[in-house]
């Protein structure tokens, strides 16, 4: 905000509003040139494939680590508020169906999000800012196929991959908290697993992911893209990167939720 | 040839081009000099459409860059190399995809030949034998010399140089300019330089022009700028301090205190 914005509160209000409408023009025109060019970016396989190398092999770890929480939090907290009302049966049903319909798909969404938006948005803001897609258009390769579509294929394959396991880990996380912990037999827990199991709910799942992965690679690149300044900048992009990925998420979670449980998989 | 007709270019209400007109002959190496911030890099992007300008045209043997689509502008910009004031060398990348990327992106060339061009290339900047080396490994010389290889590399009409010799030591930048002069004299090129390094202008320039309140302020040879009488260049090329390149600055402020 600058200091005439600050003597005028009507000023800057007006300059928020202004900078509102060019931020919409900007995403709109991005968004333009990104459909325009997803073709041709298609046939950069290699860097799809490093891409989704880097994605996916360098966020299991991450990936691994909080499924294991996330799976043992919900069995403890299930158990918890079923104790001497619901059987502890169910503690398995209720595991299974939020791990696969919310708790698998968001939370790593979220976690990946976080890492993958980050890196993307400080990888493109800092090419920006040292002159390298200017480089690149010099030489006659257009940054946004070249930099942005691999890295968007890459986003919306992987994280339905990530989220496979993801799901599987918190499961068993959930599994050994509720064997040694709560006192629930394997047998029982599974059992409960398998009471009021629909593979929708898997799909369903899998589906949002991959509509994150696409939010999590545009949103990265986006903020990459518009990158201006210099090390301020990137921190500013970056920065900007993972909040818009972190809310863009549970919005878009919502909506999903909306489209898939109450219209494509509505109960009959 | 280049010719830029009425170029006029404004960033909010700064005007940093302000209706430029030059002509840039084929085959020779023109210098534009100015002072850090008058628009000397805004020009150098314009000519190769990184900027699209307010008013004006930029002609390239008589061909309309602004007039140009995506695709066209592409095909045009094969017939340019650029090299960046800082290299701006693709980090992810080793010298040799960087010096090659422009061949596989754009010819069919098998991987063995295109190894061999960039060698060839590297060859011809002093740089034989470092292809798998990242950019993060070289000097601030070499990778101006990477820099200078990936430009030449699809072998272009034009070559752009953005300040080839700031931030260099004066033994490396002197090696950068007669590698530049070299090259033209080797490869026929068309190059424009822009830089504010007087010992650069006249090591590499056929022409010097002087950019000044966003219009060319004066054009000659070599000898034809040391001996002009016109005192804005005169202060420009000995470096002084006081002058009319900077009197107006001074009378400005001296008039704000007022």
């Amino acid at each position: 905000m600058n200091a005439r914005a600050l003597q005028s509160p009507v000023g800057a209000a007006g300059e928020a509003i202004l900078e509102f409408i060019a931020g919409a023009g900007r995403l709109a025109l991005f968004l333009a040139r990104f459909a325009a060019e997803l073709p041709g970016g298609l046939r950069y396989r290699r860097l799809i494939l490093r891409q989704c190398f880097q994605i996916g092999n360098q966020s299991m770890p991450l990936v691994v680590l909080t499924s294991i929480f996330v799976g043992g939090v919900a069995a403890l907290q299930s158990s918890y508020q079923f104790q001497g009302a619901i059987p502890l049966i169910y503690v398995g049903t209720v595991l299974a169906k939020s791990v696969f319909i919310e708790l698998g798909p968001v939370l790593t969404a979220l976690v990946v999000g976080s890492r993958v938006g980050a890196s993307i948005a400080a990888e493109i803001g800092t090419m920006r800012v040292t002159e390298q897609l200017d480089a690149l258009e010099t030489l006659a390769i257009r940054p946004v196929r070249y930099l942005a579509i691999p890295r968007f294929v890459a986003a919306v394959v992987m994280l339905p991959v990530i989220t496979v396991f993801a799901n599987a880990i918190a499961i068993v996380g959930g599994m050994v908290v509720a064997v040694a912990r709560v006192g629930i037999s394997v047998h029982t827990f599974t059992r409960g697993m398998r009471l009021l199991f629909d593979a929708h709910d898997i799909y369903g799942g899998l589906i949002k992911s991959f509509v994150f992965g696409a939010v999590i690679a545009l949103a990265g690149c986006y903020f990459g893209f518009t990158t201006a300044g210099g090390a301020e900048g990137v921190g500013t992009a970056t920065m900007k990167a993972v909040v818009a990925c972190c809310v863009m998420i549970l919005v878009a979670d919502y909506f999903l939720a909306e489209v898939i449980f109450r219209i494509l998989f509505a109960p009959k | 040839m280049i010719e830029i007709q009425g170029l006029t270019k404004r960033f909010g209400s700064t005007t940093i081009l302000d209706g430029l007109d030059l002509e840039i002959p084929t085959g020779q190496c023109t210098v534009i000099l100015g002072r850090s911030g008058c628009g000397k890099s805004v020009l150098l992007k314009h000519i190769i459409g990184l900027i699209r300008p307010d008013a004006g045209s930029i002609r390239i043997d008589s061909v309309e860059v602004g007039s140009l689509g995506y695709d066209d502008l592409a095909n045009l910009r094969r017939r340019f190399g650029m090299l960046f004031q800082m290299a701006a060398l693709f980090d992810s990348m080793t010298v040799g995809e960087n010096v090659g990327l422009a061949l596989r992106e754009h010819t069919k060339k098998s991987e063995a030949e295109i190894r061999r061009i960039c060698e060839e290339k590297l060859t011809l900047v002093g740089l034989a034998g470092i292809q798998d080396k990242k950019p993060s490994d070289l000097s601030g010389g070499m990778r101006k010399r990477v820099g200078l290889a990936r430009a030449i590399a699809m072998d272009p009409d034009y070559v752009l140089y953005d300040e080839p010799t700031t931030g260099l030591d004066p033994i490396t930048a002197e090696q950068i300019n007669l590698l530049i002069r070299d090259l033209q004299r080797r490869l026929h090129l068309t190059s424009v330089a822009v830089t504010h390094d007087m010992k650069s202008a006249y090591a590499i320039g056929d022409r010097l022009c002087l950019l000044y309140k966003g219009k060319i302020q004066f054009i000659g040879t070599p000898d034809e700028i040391r001996s002009t009488g016109d005192p804005t260049v005169q202060q420009f090329i000995h470096g002084e301090a006081s002058g009319p390149l900077t009197d107006e600055v001074g009378a400005v402020r001296a008039g704000r205190k007022a």
